[in-house]
């Protein structure tokens, strides 16, 4: 339906760029964005934000009559064109696995595979090892528990070679440790299969572990659009993460401390100490660094039980949620962390833009 | 036997007569129940209402209407006179197209229902998963609603059989032609025939009960995927 479009500019081959507009009684949503073509973008916001209508826009399964959707240089619907859903050349996981229930996990899986031209990257044996649902193959959906539907649905959307996977929620029907169970397969997938992914999401846990980009969402409105990092550690913006407020650094694993069974871990700026999960040294992790986790001094403060103590300088200081609360933002060499005080603590400690004090991180969360 | 043979040749009609009907009805029905069972427009209420009809409507009021418009002034009497088929009351094929009528809703009902049971979303599910909404609807839809068609199919197929007011009407009495099990026994009756009367009556009591015991006997387990 479409001939080769010719790139306006270089770097739009491998962007994603939507704009859709609606009005609808008690429900707007308005959204401009350009995201990059690869890695994971989390779509995060509260329900009611807009955050699945704009996935399902970009799916083609509720028709917008005006705007636009171009995906790593193929345009998928402009004022003259709208592709239906079944020739957009995606994967969609369903918040509920949504597998088909007359068929087997292998007649489901191969659904799709049928309908697709030859010249597929992804081979429908790497999408079931990837998952590890070889052992399920000749079950009926109804014979599965929550979280293997959701790993054959995920997989499904995989067999089918997707050009972009699009991702509506899918851990929010599961239970927490249905969630434990498929998040390291959504790390894997994250970091074995060259597809750009778009996931849905109200959970920052999920965010911080997942998403490579953050698009935040209020209101139908985008807040920020922006690499994750930077977008976690920006004050300015209302992200109501509450008590989940803080940072996600790129690590790797510096040295293992086998006799007290601690890792260290290096990111640039400084390192971190946390408890060692058996990974190998020089392996690349992500770190999350909670506010409330973090606290300032303007003295080195010696012997303390928090071992981990970083030098650096105020960058921002903002107020929280709470009236009596104050978000400050330090920098630690390249990176940033976010610290949570109370702001009596704020006054007293004299914090000020561009002050050196020292950093006490409490823990931290690694995510491989 | 117990049947005499003019019986079995009423009850042999009678169900060429339900089995033609079902498939016209198979084949006519399952679009209207899949648009009235997705459609939003403001017309699916009239639609549906006029699709009931048959319901409410004395068998007699339907059978008058239908006669007059297959009748040799009417427009569907013009149209066949036309084209050289002759007329269509008291002929078999009058008889199928007034059944039609008589059970469109015994075919649409239980169909939509069923259509609407599926949802959205295995359809959407099909559509991300490159299948075009024909291909949907055979490979998804109908797989999933077969217990809908099988239950529509028996009830169509029961109401035809014992369909009796729309015969008299259109089909009148013409033995081999339009005279059905239920005319059949009607004669019996009206000829003071008891016995054989109760003998036909017999086979329909069973006839029906066997099939009622059929649909709600066998009730398969609504699965979730």
């Amino acid at each position: 339906m479409l001939g080769d479009p010719i790139p306006k500019k270089a770097d739009w081959m491998d962007d994603i760029t939507a704009r859709f507009k609606v009005n609808w009684p008690g429900f707007a949503l308005d959204a401009d964005i350009t995201i990059p073509g690869r890695g994971v973008t989390a779509l995060f916001g509260h329900s009611g934000s807009g955050k699945t209508t704009l996935l399902r826009r970009i799916a083609g399964l509720e028709r917008a009559p005006q705007g636009f959707l171009s995906v790593n240089g193929e345009v998928w619907q402009d004022d003259q064109c709208w592709m239906p859903t079944h020739k957009r050349p995606l994967g969609y996981v369903f918040q509920e696995a949504s597998l088909f229930s007359h068929l087997t996990v292998m007649g489901n899986l191969r659904y799709g595979l049928k309908r697709i031209s030859d010249d597929q990257q992804i081979s429908l044996t790497q999408a079931i090892e990837l998952l590890g649902i070889g052992h399920l193959l000749n079950r009926k959906p109804d014979r599965l528990s929550g979280g293997e539907r959701q790993r054959v649905g995920i997989a499904r959307a995989l067999a089918v070679s997707p050009r972009i996977l699009l991702m509506d929620e899918p851990l929010a029907a599961l239970d927490l440790k249905r969630k434990q169970e498929i998040l390291p397969y959504l790390e894997q997938l994250h970091d074995e299969l060259n597809i750009p992914v778009l996931y849905v999401s109200h959970s920052p846990d999920e965010v911080a572990r997942l998403a490579d980009h953050l698009v935040v969402l209020d209101g139908g409105r985008v807040l920020a659009n922006g690499p994750l990092t930077d977008t976690l550690a920006r004050l300015d913006l209302p992200i109501r993460l509450g008590e989940d407020a803080g940072v996600v650094l790129d690590a790797k694993i510096g040295i293992i401390e086998d006799d007290w069974h601690l890792a260290r871990v290096d990111f640039s700026g400084g390192s971190l100490w946390t408890r060692d999960r058996c990974l190998a040294v020089g392996r690349k992790v992500r770190v999350r660094v909670l506010a409330r986790d973090v606290s300032l001094a303007q003295e080195h403060p010696g012997h303390s039980s928090i071992q981990n103590v970083l030098r650096g300088r105020i960058d921002a200081i903002a107020n929280d949620e709470h009236p009596g609360l104050a978000l400050v933002r330090v920098r630690v060499g390249d990176s940033t962390l976010v610290a949570r005080l109370t702001k009596r603590a704020a006054a007293e400690l004299n914090v000020a833009l561009g002050q050196d004090l020292w950093v006490q991180v409490k823990s931290v969360a690694l995510m491989e | 036997m117990i049947l005499t043979d003019s019986d079995l040749q009423a009850v042999w009609l009678t169900v060429r007569l339900a089995g033609i009907v079902t498939f016209i009805l198979l084949m006519l029905g399952t679009p209207i129940a899949w648009w009235l069972a997705r459609t939003k427009a403001w017309w699916k209420g009239p639609v549906g209402a006029v699709v009931a009809l048959p319901l409410v409507l004395p068998p007699s009021v339907l059978g008058f209407y239908l006669l007059l418009a297959m009748g040799p002034n009417g427009p569907v009497g013009f149209i066949t006179q036309t084209m050289g088929i002759g007329l269509l009351p008291f002929s078999f094929w009058g008889l199928v197209i007034a059944s039609v009528f008589y059970s469109l809703p015994f075919m649409v009902q239980p169909l939509q229902n069923a259509f609407e049971a599926i949802g959205d979303r295995p359809l959407e599910a099909a559509a991300t998963l490159r299948a075009s909404p024909l291909d949907a609807f055979f490979t998804v839809a109908v797989p999933l609603s077969l217990p809908g068609f099988l239950s529509a199919s028996i009830l169509t197929f029961a109401h035809t059989v014992g369909e009796f007011g729309v015969v008299l009407m259109i089909g009148g009495n013409i033995p081999g032609i339009t005279r059905v099990a239920s005319v059949q026994i009607y004669d019996h009756v009206e000829a003071l025939e008891y016995a054989q009367a109760h003998r036909l009556a017999a086979v329909m009591l069973v006839f029906s009960f066997l099939v009622l015991l059929s649909l709600y006997a066998w009730r398969p387990n609504p699965k979730k995927g």
